[in-house]
Formats: structure tokens, sequence, C-alpha cells
């Protein structure tokens, strides 16, 4: 088990190293000149030398991309090109929006999504399977910005439970954040618990055909015992992967939903910044999404782990 | 009293009749053995009996259990029946256990579901039931996991679980099918042991004749989902009645018509090849270990022979195999077809590589499920360097149809149309594609029935005499060794200990394993046949 925690550490770090040359390099390649579009079109040469020197442009790539890493692993993420401010800032004040909100999503969805695979599987080509089935397909197929704009009418304009956006921040107290982030978190988690619902089923279907549930109904178990205490484990490995992919996206990929809600959260944030060609704010973002999901990534191999004893033993 | 009766048993799954009319008992102590091809219902009696049948199935009939109407207890009394009063062993030892659970857990769960005793006095009762499948603890602790176990080591553990309880009724669902010979007999002798020991009754089911011969006290044959014939054995074996068990037993102990000379010409040569496999390094720096698979094996195939290699799973007899069709390169020694070496240059020598072909044993695997029959068979094309075409293409594939006892209509059919044997018939159609002079038969009877294994056998035969084909029989399978090959070889550990003219090594084995591996092998008795 060590071991394998050690292999796998080291393919995360090797992940890092790799991701962030890349990501250097395509900021570099991409056209536009940050100096040049903060300054305008009638800048002169000399008064843009001077601010591409002030903004660390002009070093070798080497000495660049060092002073970037090296001023990450400080915490020091550069400075805004357009607002200027630290970017590290920036970012602090969005994921503490986003990472909740993806949390929260991410819950939801599972708590959705378990119960109603399992039930699903428990009673294959019954009248509850064929309604989850039926259910999950139009989560799936429902656009999400459209439902979030549903349930603003619903619940926000006529019933008035709920704010229609914005975010109030923590200082106002938690329990009023959390409800300006549920109807987000209820759109974001619709069609990722209607996917992690169809897994789970198939997932346990496949292993309800399983040999060994069969020599579990042969020592005498019921077919919830031998769902419960033989299936289901073996059937999470898929389900933990699509957890892990989904949990990536939504920290990410809230962007349309953080835009309906107004909510200031990341995806607004590397939207504003990619328009306004504030490309360390780009780079700073995109870097911090890739080292979530390869962190969520090692999470979910140690859970295999744990799940799966063939892994543990294998290197 | 019966421990266990089934009168008049019919089971229909979604209006589809499987089984008609089945009676039979089993008293405390006796073994009754049950044997039919697949299709013929005896794995659905024994399903009958635990109530673990498919979806949509229906009996009607009476079963009775130690005084138990299993046939009208609901659900819950059922789940309290199993593992209880009758445990069940199964064919498929390697998934038949949890991967992701120890086996102390999984052998104490049989008592937990059973006894309200806590988890400690279940671990114990565990122990106890692994050391009397011998599996002791030194070497397998309760903490082990099934992947840690041979398939041997792991249908100990399935016993285990079954027996834990001292069950009345044992049922035994082919339990060594899927084993090698020797391991078959260690298991066979276990579970005669622990009936006698514990007074069981025993349900074995089978669908080798010569397995259930050896231990039955009764015989009961199934065709079609009917009984056709019962008695008790040996006896019966000498005084068989009905059609269906005298052509079971013919061709159990079929031999087919050779006439095939072989002429004093190696075909292929192997000389003192060698095989190694690289381990992963166990430590950082530590040099990598290395498996010694093949050990300078030697050996030569006549033109027109039919060679056996006979060893079991592990003993490199598939390595080999895959060296011969150049699969994959040697570490050492030469392997030549007709003087040229079938490995050049770090890759198949395609010259010679086009004029052997294989058949692998898994009729079902072996074929992709999306393609048709001609596509299938003409898969060999692609070693030619001009294949044929239009024409010349449809004619040859309604020639290799044809030698195969199949139409040429056949080749706008998918696999999934084809039983088992005539998939193993297409099978061979693919190798004889390219009109090849060698092909090596892996393991290519041993998923068959007995009566479609004789078929096969039957075809194998005829063709060589035909095409003057010469065959690399492999096989664990001694029986079927012994009526189609001339010469033999037997492999152990990755060398060959013993090799000579096949009716010479069977009835004078030399090499003690040899003789332990003759031994292991069931037999049926003397008198059979002689009806």
């Amino acid at each position: 088990m060590l071991r394998y925690t050690l292999t796998r550490l080291l393919s995360l770090a090797i992940s890092l190293i790799v991701a962030s040359v890349v990501i250097f390099l395509a900021i570099e390649i991409l056209p536009g000149d940050p100096a040049a579009f903060m300054l305008g079109v009638n800048a002169q040469e000399d008064t843009l030398n001077a601010l591409r020197d002030q903004l660390g442009l002009n070093g070798s790539l080497w000495e660049r991309y060092a002073s970037w890493v090296g001023g990450m692993l400080s915490g020091d993420f550069g400075t805004s090109y357009t607002y200027r401010t630290p970017v590290a800032e920036m970012i602090g004040e969005r994921l503490w929006i986003s990472l909740p909100l993806a949390l929260y999503a991410l819950a939801l969805s599972t708590l959705i999504a378990f119960p109603a695979g399992i039930w699903a599987a428990s009673k294959r080509g019954s009248a509850v399977d064929v309604t989850v089935m039926g259910v999950t397909q139009l989560g799936v197929a429902i656009p999400n910005f459209w439902f979030a704009m549903l349930m603003v009418v619903v619940f926000a304009i006529n019933l008035r439970w709920f704010s229609a956006g914005g975010f109030p921040g923590w200082d106002e107290g938690f329990w009023i954040s959390i409800k300006s982030l549920t109807l987000p978190a209820i759109a974001l988690a619709l069609p990722q618990a209607s996917i992690l619902a169809r897994v789970m089923r198939s997932a346990l279907l496949d292993t309800l055909s399983e040999d060994f549930v069969r020599t579990a109904r042969a020592k005498g178990l019921s077919r919830r015992q031998a769902l419960r205490r033989h299936a289901l484990r073996n059937a999470l490995i898929p389900v933990l992967t699509i957890i892990g992919l989904q949990f990536s996206f939504l920290l990410a990929g809230g962007i349309i939903i953080e835009n309906v809600f107004y909510l200031p959260g990341l995806g607004r944030l590397i939207f504003q910044a990619i328009s306004a060609r504030d490309l360390i704010v780009v780079e700073s973002v995109v870097m911090l999404l890739v080292f979530a999901v390869v962190i969520v990534n090692f999470a979910v191999e140690i859970a295999y782990a744990l799940v799966d004893p063939r892994l543990r033993h294998r290197r | 009293m019966s421990l266990l009766k089934i009168d008049n048993l019919s089971l229909d799954i979604r209006r589809a009749a499987i089984l008609r009319d089945v009676s039979l008992s089993v008293d405390p102590g006796q073994i009754v053995g049950v044997i039919g091809e697949s299709g013929s219902g005896k794995s659905m009696t024994a399903f009958s009996v635990m109530q673990l049948l498919p979806e949509g199935a229906r009996c009607t009939g009476a079963i009775s259990l130690s005084g138990h109407d299993i046939l009208s207890l609901s659900e819950a009394e059922m789940c309290k029946l199993r593992g209880n009063d009758v445990g069940m062993v199964f064919q498929e030892p390697m998934t038949a256990l949890n991967p992701i659970r120890n086996i102390g857990d999984q052998v104490a769960e049989t008592i937990l579901i059973h006894e309200d005793v806590p988890k400690s006095e279940a671990l114990a009762r565990a122990r106890d039931a692994l050391n009397r499948v011998e599996l002791p603890e030194d070497r397998f602790p309760l903490t082990r996991y099934p992947h840690e176990l041979s398939g041997g080591q792991r249908q100990r553990v399935v016993i285990a679980m079954a027996i834990a309880l001292r069950p009345s009724l044992l049922i035994a669902d082919e339990p060594t099918t899927a084993l090698d010979v020797t391991t078959q007999a260690q298991i066979l002798d276990l579970l005669t042991r622990l009936v006698r020991e514990d007074g069981m009754g025993m349900l074995m089911i089978s669908h080798d004749l010569a397995v259930v011969a050896d231990m039955a006290d009764e015989i009961v044959i199934m065709q079609k989902g009917e009984v056709v014939e019962r008695g008790p054995s040996p006896e019966i074996f000498g005084n068989l009645q009905h059609p269906y068990s005298i052509s079971l037993l013919a061709a159990s102990t079929h031999a087919p018509d050779r006439s095939v000379q072989s002429v004093d010409d190696p075909l292929l040569s192997v000389r003192d090849v060698v095989r190694t496999y690289t381990l992963p390094r166990k430590k950082l720096f530590a040099a990598p270990g290395v498996v010694e698979a093949v050990r300078g094996v030697s050996f030569d195939l006549k033109r027109g022979e039919s060679l056996g290699l006979v060893g079991e799973s592990g003993c490199g007899k598939s390595t080999l195999t895959r060296a011969i069709l150049g699969l994959e390169e040697v570490q050492g020694g030469e392997i030549l077809f007709d003087g040229d070496p079938v490995f050049t240059g770090h890759k198949a020598n395609r010259d010679v590589r086009r004029r052997m072909q294989v058949v692998f044993q898994d009729p079902y695997g072996s074929f992709n499920p999306r393609h048709r029959v001609d596509r299938l068979v003409c898969e060999p094309f692609h070693l030619l360097d001009e294949p044929p075409k239009g024409a010349a293409r449809d004619e040859a594939i309604a020639e290799a149809l044809t030698s195969v006892g199949l139409t040429p209509e056949d080749r706008f059919k998918y696999i999934h149309e084809f039983s088992g044997g005539q998939r193993q018939r297409i099978a061979i159609a693919r190798a004889l594609m390219i009109k090849p002079e060698l092909i090596i038969l892996d393991e290519a009877v041993s998923a068959l029935d007995v009566q479609v294994r004789a078929q096969i056998l039957d075809l194998l035969a005829d063709l060589s005499a035909r095409f003057g084909l010469s065959y690399l029989f492999i096989s664990h399978d001694l029986s079927v060794v012994r009526v189609i090959t001339d010469r033999c070889l037997v492999m152990k550990s990755g060398e060959i200990v013993e090799q000579g003219a096949t009716e010479q090594v069977f009835a004078n084995p030399q090499h003690p394993y040899t003789r332990e591996l003759i031994a292991a092998a069931p037999d049926l008795p003397d008198t059979a046949g002689a009806a």
C-alpha cells in the first residue's frame, strides 16, 4: 500500500511539472501582447518596453518559467495586468465560492445517484427501474442553464424561497451563503446525478451477475444482503472514476451556471481574464485547475486501492 | 428416508421447457452422480434444489429436503436453508469468490448469516473449516485474498464455505472441470472424504463419466431435461440400456481411426529453447527477477505425425506454443520449421508462419462476434503475399467449410448462430484456409462435450489423412492425447521430463511425474462398455 501510494505521488508530481510546462508554452505561443493591450494602440515603443519590464515579460523563456513556478510555490501568483491586484488574492476570493459550490453539487449528486442507481439495479425491469432510467435520461438531456432558469422562475420569482442570484459572502453567515448556493448547486448536480445514477446501476447489474454473488446467495444471503455485502463494493470502481471526473468538471465547468446566478466564481474569472488578455490570471487559474484535477485523481486512485486489495498488493 | 427427494420435477423458464419429470433421491452418506452434456438440465436440477433459478422460472412437482417441501417455502425460509442444510460448490473457482474480501471473512459469513455468534467465534470456526479442506493456517491465514490463491486452493475455500455449518446435503456442480488432473484428483478425494466423515449426502454433477464413476454410489444420466437412465455405480457401466447412455460411454472412450504414416523427416525441430520473462523489480535498485518458463526444450515433430504435449497449467506449454508460432522471441536455442527459422530479426518469419496454423481452446472467445464467418475464416490470408480474391476466395471458403463438415452457405452467418462444436469446426476451417502443413491444437477439444469431442477428433484424424497434416496436440487431458497422438511429450516446470511413443508412455511411464499424472486421471471402470 505504501509503495502504491508513493508511485502514485511520483506520477502526480510528474503530471504537475508536465502540465506547468505545457500551460506556460501555450500562453507564450498565443498571440496578443498584454502590454500593448493595456496601453492601447497608440502607445510608444519605449513605454511599452517599460511596462513589459515591469510585468516581467522581457526575460528569457527559461527565466520567466522559473520565476512563474517559483512564485506559485511561494504563494505569489503575480499581479493581474488589468486589475493590478495580486492574482493569488483574486483566485482566493473566487475559490471560496467555486469550491463550496462544487462540493455542494457533488454531495447532492452522490446523495441522489447512489440510492437511485442501487434501487433501480435491485429491481431491474420493474416500474422503479423504468422510472429511474427515464428521469435520468431527461436529466442528461436537459441543458443545465435552462433548468437553472426554470428554477429561478419557479423558486425565486414565483415562490420567493430563494434569491434569483448573487452571493452575499461568507461573512453574512453560513446558512445564508449556503442558501444562495442551493439553486446553482441543484442545477449543476442534476446532469451529474443522472449520469452517476446510470453508471451506478449498470456497474451494479454487472457485479450482480458475477459468480461470487451467486456463491453468496448459496451461503444463505438474501438478494438484498448479497447486493449490499458483495456487489456494492465491487461496483464502486467505475463509480469512483466518474465521481473524480465530475468533481474536476464542477470546479471549472460551472461557468454558465455562475453566469446565470451572477456568482463571482472561478469560471467567471477565467472568462473575464481571457476576454481581457489577462494572461497571468489565465495561466494561474488553469494551473490551479490542473492541480485540482491531479489531486482528485490521486484521491480516486487511493480510493481504488482501499476498495480493491488486488491493487494494494501490486507494487 | 431420503435426504433429498425430487419427484417429477418440471421446470419452465419463460415458457421454454428445461426439465421434464425429473425424479431422483439422495440418501444420507450417499453420493449421487448426475451426468449429461451441456443443456441436459443437470445444473438446473441443482439450482432448483437451491431455488436459485433465473428470473421467470417456474417449477412443478415436488422437492423435499430433510422434510422441507422446498417448492412451497418462501424466499426468506429458503435463505435459512441455503448454506445451513445444503451447501453448494461451483464450477469456476476463479470467479466464485469475492475478490475484495479475504477468505476468512467469506467463510465466516456462512456462519454469521445463520447463527447469532460473535465474529471472533465465527472466525475460529472458519479456521476449522479451512483446516478441514487442507488449507493449513501457516500457509493460508484467514487474511489471504482470493487472488493470492491458485484455482485448486480457491475451490477448497469454496468447499470450506459450503461445509462450514456441516450441511446434510452438498451439491457440487462440475467442481473440478476447470482444474488440472492432479488438482482434480485431490479435490475429488477431499469431497469424498468430507462426505464420508460428516455423513452428508452429495449430488455430484459432471459431464465427465470417468470423474463420477470413481466416486459415486449411484449414477443418474440426463439428456434434454429428462432422466434417461439410473443405477448403482460401477455396476451400471457394464449394463447400460438407453441408446443415449451407450453413445455417451462410447464417445468418452472413442478412439478415431488413424491411418497416417509419418515419414522420418523432421518438419518442426525445437532445439534447446529457453524462454525467460523478466519480473517487475521488487525494490527500486534491485536486479529484476527472472522466470524461466521454458528451460532448454528440444524435440522433433515428423512430417505427418501427431505429437502430443502434456502438462499442467503453468508448466510452460502455452509459452512454448507462442514461441513455435513465432509470436515471441526466445532467449536461447532455435526453432526450425522445415529447416528455416520461425523467427528472424526480431519478428516472425512470414514464409514459415504461413505454413502453420493454430486452433485455440475457447470456441466462444476466439472469434470476433461482429464479423461474418466468411471474413473470420479468411483471416489467415494476411499471411499470403497475394491472397485470393473474388471467385477464388469464395471457392477457398466453400472448400474449407465443406471439409470440416459445414456447408458453403454457412459463410453468411455470424458466429453466435453456431454451437460450441460447430465453432470449433469453423476454427479448424480457418486454420485450413491457407493449406498449412502443421496445425497446433492448443487444448482445442477441452471445452467440448464428450460426443462433440469425439466428432472433432474424428474430423482431425480424417483431415490429417486427406491433407497430410501434422499436429502438435497440446492438452492437459490425457485420455484425449492417448487416442489422437503417435508420440507424446510430458512437460513439467518448463522441461520435457519424458517423451516417447504414446502407447509406451501411457503403458510404462518412466518419470515419477508422468506416473503421477496417469494415476490422477479419472478412469472408467473396467466393466464399462462390456455390454
